[in-house]
C-alpha cells in the first residue's frame, strides 16, 4: 500500500521546469509528500467539530488515517501544471483522432456552464426553486428530438456507452411488454467495440453481419440473420468507415418487418447534424454523445452525456424522472415525472447536468442552420484531407466520405516495414495529435482521420503536408529508423505499449516491473 | 511466413494438428503477425464442449481483441496455461509453444475437411 512512511527520498518538490524539457522525470504526487504539509487550511465554519468515533459505527472507522500525499499548494500546482504542459490537447492544436470527434470547444459554452445560476444549484434544491434548470432540460430535450427526429428523450445517461445500455434496456422492456422472446441483436462488423459489449451486458447475443466490398451493410447477409428472435439492430450512420449507409431505409424496413427495433449509435452524429435525421431513416432509439458533438472537452475520462431519444411507441419506457412542463390548477410549471413503464434510473439525480447546459448553449448559439454548417464543414474538411493524401496512403473505400475516413499504411508496411503505429508516432513529431490506428478492424493498418469542422484550411494543409512527409520518410532507411523511434523530441519518447499491457504497473510503488 | 505442411488450417487463421483422436489448436504465423503484440489470452476451461465455428478463446493485442473459433466440434481436454503469464509466446512460437488448447474430436473426418497448407497459403496471399 502507498504510505508516506515508505519513502526513501526526502520528498518535497523543486519548483523548476526541468521535467518539461525532458531532462528529468516528473515525480509522482506521492514523491512530493512531506509529513504535515498542507495545500489549504480550512477556516472555522462556526459549526462544532465532532469526533467521528462518537457518531459512526466501529466497523466503518479506519485503524489509521489514509496514506494521502501531503503537499504544499506551491508543489501541487507546480506538479499538475508541469504535467499538463507535457500533454497535447484540443486547445493546443489539431486532434484528428478518428471516431472521437475531438473538435475545438468554444469558450462561450464554458462561460455559460460556469454561471452561478447553473453551476451552483444543488440537485436537492426544491423543484419550485429550480425551474430554470428544468426549463434548460426540457428545452435541450426538444432540440435533441428535433435534431434526431425522435419523440422524447432521457438526459440521464452518463456518456455514449451508458446511452447504449439504456437504449438496449428500453428495447428489452418494450419486447417484454409485447410478449416477444427475442435473444439477438445484429451489429455490423465495422461497429464500435462498445456495441457488442453493451448488447452482452443487456443480456442479448451479439450477431455480426459482414460489410460488402463498398464498406456498407451487406443486405443479403443481413437477410440470413434476420428472424423472429432478433430484438433489434445497432447501427452507426455514417458508419465507422466514415461512409453513409445508402440503403438505410431498406435496412430499417427489413429489421422492422421481423419485429425488431433499430438503434442508432450517435457517435458520428457530427456528420449529419441539421442535414438528415435518424428518425427519418427509420430508427427507433438514438443516443447522442453531447460531449463529442456539442462542445464539452472530453477524452480525459469525462464527464460526458449520452441522452437517449426514442420514437413515440417507446416514450413510456424512458428512464425517469424527466423534467416536464405541465399546466393544471396550480398553474404552468415544470415538474419531475416518471414514465409509466420506465426502466428506472440510469444515473444519480439528473445526469451530468453541466454538460447538458453546455450542449444547449452550443445548439442555441449556432441555431439550426449553424448546426447544419457544422456538419457540412466537417464533411468538407474530411474529404479535402482524404483527397490530399490519397497519393501517399491507400484509401480503404474511395467513395465520398462523411466526417471521417480510413487510410491504410498496408503498402508502407509491406514495402518499407513502416506501420500505421509508426506514422501515428511520427505525427506527434510533426506537432499534431495522432490519428486513430488499427480501427476499424476491417481495414489493415488503419489510420482513421477526423479533422472536424473546427480546423482552418491552413491547418488542414499542414496536416496533409505532415502526412505526406511521413510517407516519404518511410522510403529511406534513415527515415525508417527515425519513424521506428518516433517521437524523439518529446519529454517521453516511444513507450513499450505491449509491456505496459502485459505487465501493467498500476500504482507508483508496485514492486514488480519497476526498472532495475 | 511459416506454414508447416503437416498442419491443417481454417479460414479464420487457426491451425490444427491431429494427434490420435485429439487435435492441438493454435493461431497461424499470419494471424499473430496481423494481430501484433499479443498482451492477453483468455483460455477455455478443460471439459468445455465446443461446436465447430463457436468461440473458444480470445486473444487481445495492442490493436484489438479477437475471438478464436473451434476448428472442429469436441471437448476441451487441456489448455496451455503458460499463455496466461506469457502471452507473447503466441508471437514468438505460434506453432509449438503457442498452442492454445487440445480438443478431443467428435468426428475425425471434420479434420480432413479443413484447409491444407497450400489452400491456406492461397487464402492469405
Amino acid at each position: 500500500m502507498a504510505t508516506s512512511a515508505n519513502f526513501k527520498r526526502p520528498g518535497g518538490g523543486v519548483a523548476a521546469s526541468i521535467p518539461l524539457m525532458g531532462r528529468a522525470e516528473e515525480p509522482t504526487i506521492f514523491d512530493l509528500s512531506v509529513a504535515k504539509r498542507r495545500a489549504s487550511s480550512l477556516r472555522s465554519s462556526g459549526v462544532d467539530q465532532v469526533d467521528p468515533r462518537t457518531v459512526l459505527p466501529a466497523t466503518m472507522l479506519r485503524d489509521e488515517p489514509p496514506a494521502l500525499p501531503e503537499v504544499s499548494e506551491r508543489d501541487l500546482v507546480g506538479h499538475f501544471t508541469r504535467l499538463s504542459a507535457r500533454q497535447y490537447s484540443v486547445d493546443l492544436g489539431a486532434y484528428p483522432l478518428g471516431s472521437c470527434t475531438m473538435k475545438y470547444n468554444p469558450k462561450f459554452a464554458d462561460a455559460v456552464a460556469a454561471m452561478p445560476g447553473i453551476s451552483q444549484v444543488h440537485p436537492h434544491t426544491p423543484v419550485s426553486f429550480a425551474q430554470g434548470w428544468l426549463e434548460i432540460m426540457v428545452t435541450l430535450e426538444s432540440w435533441i428530438c428535433e435534431i434526431t427526429g425522435m419523440a422524447a428523450a432521457t438526459l440521464q445517461p452518463a456518456a455514449g456507452a451508458a446511452g447504449e445500455l439504456t437504449g438496449l434496456l428500453i428495447m428489452a422492456h418494450y419486447h417484454q411488454r409485447h410478449g416477444g422472446r427475442r435473444s439477438k441483436v445484429i451489429i455490423p462488423d465495422s461497429a464500435h467495440g462498445t456495441n457488442p459489449a453493451s448488447v452482452t451486458l443487456a443480456g442479448y447475443e451479439a450477431v455480426t453481419v459482414p460489410s460488402n466490398d463498398r464498406g456498407l451493410v451487406d443486405l443479403e447477409q443481413l437477410d440470413k440473420v434476420l428472424g423472429e428472435d432478433v430484438a433489434g439492430m445497432m447501427l452507426t450512420n455514417p458508419n465507422t468507415l466514415g461512409l453513409f449507409e445508402e440503403e438505410i431505409a431498406e435496412i430499417t424496413a427489413r429489421v422492422h418487418a421481423v419485429g425488431g427495433l433499430m438503434y442508432y449509435d450517435g457517435a458520428n452524429l457530427n456528420a449529419i447534424l441539421g442535414v438528415s435525421r435518424p428518425g427519418d431513416m427509420g430508427f427507433d432509439i438514438v443516443h447522442s454523445n453531447l460531449h463529442k458533438t456539442f462542445a464539452t472537452p472530453h477524452g480525459g475520462g469525462g464527464p460526458g452525456a449520452g441522452p437517449v431519444a426514442v420514437s413515440e411507441r417507446l416514450r413510456e419506457f424512458l428512464p425517469g424522472p424527466r423534467a416536464t412542463l405541465i399546466d393544471d390548477e396550480d398553474g404552468v410549471r415544470y415538474v419531475w415525472k416518471t414514465p409509466e413503464f420506465s426502466i428506472g434510473r440510469v444515473h444519480g439525480f439528473y445526469g451530468n447536468a453541466v454538460v447538458l447546459a453546455r450542449a444547449l448553449a452550443y445548439m442555441m448559439y449556432h441555431g439550426g442552420p449553424g448546426l447544419a454548417d457544422v456538419a457540412r464543414y466537417a464533411v468538407l474538411n474530411a474529404n479535402w484531407l482524404r483527397a490530399q493524401i490519397a497519393q501517399h496512403y491507400e484509401i480503404a473505400f474511395p467513395q465520398l466520405c462523411m466526417h471521417e475516413f480510413v487510410a491504410s499504411a498496408a503498402q508502407l508496411k509491406k514495402r518499407y516495414g513502416v506501420r500505421a503505429l509508426d506514422i501515428a508516432k511520427g505525427m506527434i513529431e510533426e506537432g499534431f495529435h495522432s490519428p486513430t490506428v488499427y480501427f476499424p478492424l476491417v481495414v489493415d493498418e488503419a489510420l482513421m482521420m477526423e479533422p472536424t469542422e473546427t480546423e482552418s484550411p491552413q491547418t488542414l494543409r499542414a496536416l496533409a503536408d505532415a502526412l505526406m512527409r511521413l510517407a516519404e520518410a518511410a522510403t529511406s532507411s534513415d527515415g525508417q529508423e527515425w519513424l521506428h523511434n518516433a517521437p524523439s523530441t518529446t519529454p517521453v519518447g516511444r513507450v513499450d505499449e505491449a509491456l505496459a499491457a502485459r505487465k501493467p504497473r498500476l500504482t507508483f510503488d508496485q514492486a514488480s516491473n519497476r526498472p532495475v | 511466413m511459416e506454414l508447416p505442411k503437416e498442419l491443417k488450417y481454417t479460414a479464420d487463421h487457426e491451425w490444427v494438428k491431429l494427434d490420435g483422436g485429439r487435435v492441438w489448436v493454435g493461431i497461424t504465423d499470419y494471424a499473430q503477425d496481423a494481430l501484433g503484440d499479443i498482451v492477453f489470452v483468455g483460455l477455455p476451461k478443460v471439459g468445455d464442449t465446443c461446436s465447430a465455428g463457436s468461440s473458444i478463446a480470445e486473444v487481445e493485442s495492442t490493436k484489438s481483441v479477437s475471438d478464436i473459433y473451434a476448428p472442429v466440434s469436441g471437448e476441451v481436454v487441456s489448455v496451455n496455461e503458460a499463455l496466461l503469464e506469457n502471452p507473447e509466446i503466441l508471437n514468438s512460437d505460434p506453432y509449438d509453444g503457442g498452442w492454445i488448447c487440445e480438443i478431443s474430436v467428435t468426428d475425425l473426418s471434420a479434420v480432413d475437411a479443413l484447409l491444407d497448407s497450400d489452400a491456406y497459403q492461397a487464402l492469405i496471399a
